[in-house]
């Protein structure tokens, strides 16, 4: 009954979908042009899509980001300098077929592994920046995510510097084992060295932040952002209702439901993200280059 | 040497008669008062508290919880904790400090609760947060498992300055089961998964997340329980010596870089 409700409440703010959907399928439009949003189910073209950095008209929800794109709507023009750019992780476990699939990814994204981290400005504030692309496995965390963060969060504690981490992932990366579960626990513990330094660290939780990442360094900044209907928690939806035999409702473990109970400082808009995290750090006395 | 494969030991950790840390208490610890709850919400029996005498030594005892019959595991949620559980954990820990009082922690979990609960009081942020105080708590920890460490929910006790594993015991980022499925979509093969996940206490040594393998006699702890909580006790009480004679500060950057040095890449 709770579902039809919701149902309902979908369809209403949303219209009707076929009606929407259907001219589409009547000009016979390929579906690599129109992106339909997890979210409201709007379907609407690629290209409106991207032109508003990846935000659904209809609903607000804030979609995935690749890393790239995350650091050319958020640093400074040209500031952004890499850490690590060349790191890439072994195969621990001897797990099937990793190398291969990691090979396909490199070759398809760019990217050597999930996350990038790097130096830069933003509105002329220098920062220590970590970005997780959640084309490369899911954003797993295994070896090099974990050691791209403990290394960046360790440069940030020791230049003292602010450190803001985007934070998207599935969880720990099975295909390295237990090495991968203890990412979470060196992640931490850098985490904690920078809270010693005395150090501003903010992550801001985009869609969807799960698993491990969620139960290590992503929940534990001193200022916790979320983007809009992103999805954050420690569990997959599909776990709990199997463990539960029932659906769970559309916002479950969305943002706005982390900030309800208490686990999100706040719900930033991509459109005014570069604003408030300049502003949050200059309210922790960082300044910008050339003033210091 | 233990002969057994892992999914043997699997089948083994999961037999109804395999001793909990309810029966080890009264063999290793005098004195045990259980302490309860975590102040902010409730109590969660799947994490035992309390305090204890280890021979002549007070501690702090941090345990999951696996319920020897029905009723107990209905009590105890099959030693999957709720946040509550985590936090409780994190509370007995900072009254350790405190007191200058070492901290012991035996893990046996499936993993952290899964559940709408769990989810809405922050299970993640619990764990996370257990993660980072446990690194830099200033006392000695010494963790334990018992028999399964069930990832993140095993973790949450498992940022210590020495990690034993009872000779059966395994550890592992997911489920056998939870790894079969993923990889080739049926759960059944999880004595596969469990082969290729190395989550044994002799891979634990040699990934350097483990740095010692209590004895169970006779092939599996149920056959002498007498014995194994005496192995256990002789591995506390050496080990708390060990880690009295160093200076905290010590202490805790060889903690940092134990778990530090994990990970395995290479650059350019």
């Amino acid at each position: 009954m709770l579902e039809d409700l919701f149902k309902n409440v979908t369809k209403r703010f949303n219209g009707n979908e076929n009606q929407e959907t259907k001219p589409v399928n009547n000009n016979k439009i390929p579906d690599d042009l129109l992106f339909k949003c997890p979210r409201c189910r709007n379907v609407i073209f690629k290209e409106d899509y991207m032109a508003v950095n990846k935000v659904c008209p209809a609903c607000n929800y804030h979609g995935r980001l690749t890393a790239q794109e995350r650091i050319s709507i958020t640093v400074d023009k040209g500031s952004f300098r890499p850490f690590d750019p060349d790191m890439v992780s072994k195969n621990p476990i001897n797990f099937p077929d990793y190398e291969q699939k990691q090979k396909a990814l490199r070759e398809s994204t760019g990217l050597k592994d999930a996350i990038v981290t790097g130096e830069a400005l933003i509105r002329g504030i220098p920062v220590v920046i970590g970005v997780m692309d959640t084309r490369y496995m899911m954003a797993s965390m295994g070896s090099v995510v974990g050691e791209k963060i403990t290394r960046a969060i360790e440069r940030a504690a020791e230049n003292k510097m602010p450190v803001i981490l985007f934070t998207a992932s599935g969880g720990a990366r099975m295909q390295e084992g237990i090495i991968s579960l203890m990412q979470m626990a060196k992640t931490s513990g850098a985490v904690a060295k920078l809270g010693e330094a005395g150090q501003l660290y903010i992550t801001v939780l985009t869609d969807p932040t799960t698993g491990g990442v969620t139960a290590s360094f992503a929940s534990l900044g001193d200022i916790v952002i979320a983007e809009p209907k992103a999805l954050v928690g420690f569990a997959g939806r599909r776990v709990i209702e199997g463990t539960i035999k029932q659906r769970l409702p559309d916002d479950f473990q969305l943002a706005e439901f982390l900030i309800e109970k208490g686990f999100v400082d706040m719900i930033v808009e991509r459109k005014k993200m570069r604003s408030v995290l300049s502003h949050i750090m200059k309210l922790h006395g960082y300044k910008k280059r050339e003033d210091r | 040497m233990n002969e057994l494969s892992a999914w043997e030991r699997q089948l083994l950790i999961r037999e109804k008669d395999r001793p909990t840390v309810n029966d080890y208490i009264p063999l290793i610890f005098d004195e045990f008062y259980e302490l309860h709850g975590d102040r902010l919400y409730g109590d969660d029996a799947a994490i035992l508290g309390g305090i204890a005498r280890l021979d002549d030594i007070p501690v702090t005892v941090i345990a999951e919880v696996k319920g020897r019959d029905l009723n107990e595991n209905k009590k105890t949620n099959f030693a999957m904790p709720h946040p509550e559980g985590y936090r409780k954990a994190l509370r007995l820990a900072k009254q350790a400090e405190k007191f200058h009082r070492p901290v012991i922690c035996f893990i046996d979990t499936p993993g952290a609760f899964c559940g709408i609960e769990a989810e809405e009081r922050g299970q993640g942020e619990a764990i996370a947060k257990n993660l980072m105080e446990f690194m830099r708590l200033r006392t000695g920890i010494v963790s334990v498992v018992l028999g399964e460490g069930g990832s993140g929910g095993a973790l949450a006790l498992g940022v210590c300055d020495r990690l034993a594993m009872l000779s059966n015991a395994l550890y592992s980022v997911i489920s056998p089961r939870g790894c079969a499925s993923i990889l080739w979509k049926n759960a059944e093969r999880e004595h596969e998964a469990c082969d290729i996940l190395q989550i044994t206490a002799e891979d634990m040594i040699r990934l350097g997340v483990a740095e010692e393998i209590i004895d169970e006699p006779n092939g599996s702890a149920k056959h002498d329980v007498y014995k194994t909580g005496e192995n256990i006790k002789e591995f506390l009480v050496k080990t708390l010596r060990e880690i009295f004679k160093k200076d905290i500060d010590i202490l805790l950057e060889e903690r940092y870089t134990k778990f530090r040095k994990i990970g395995e890449f290479s650059e350019g």
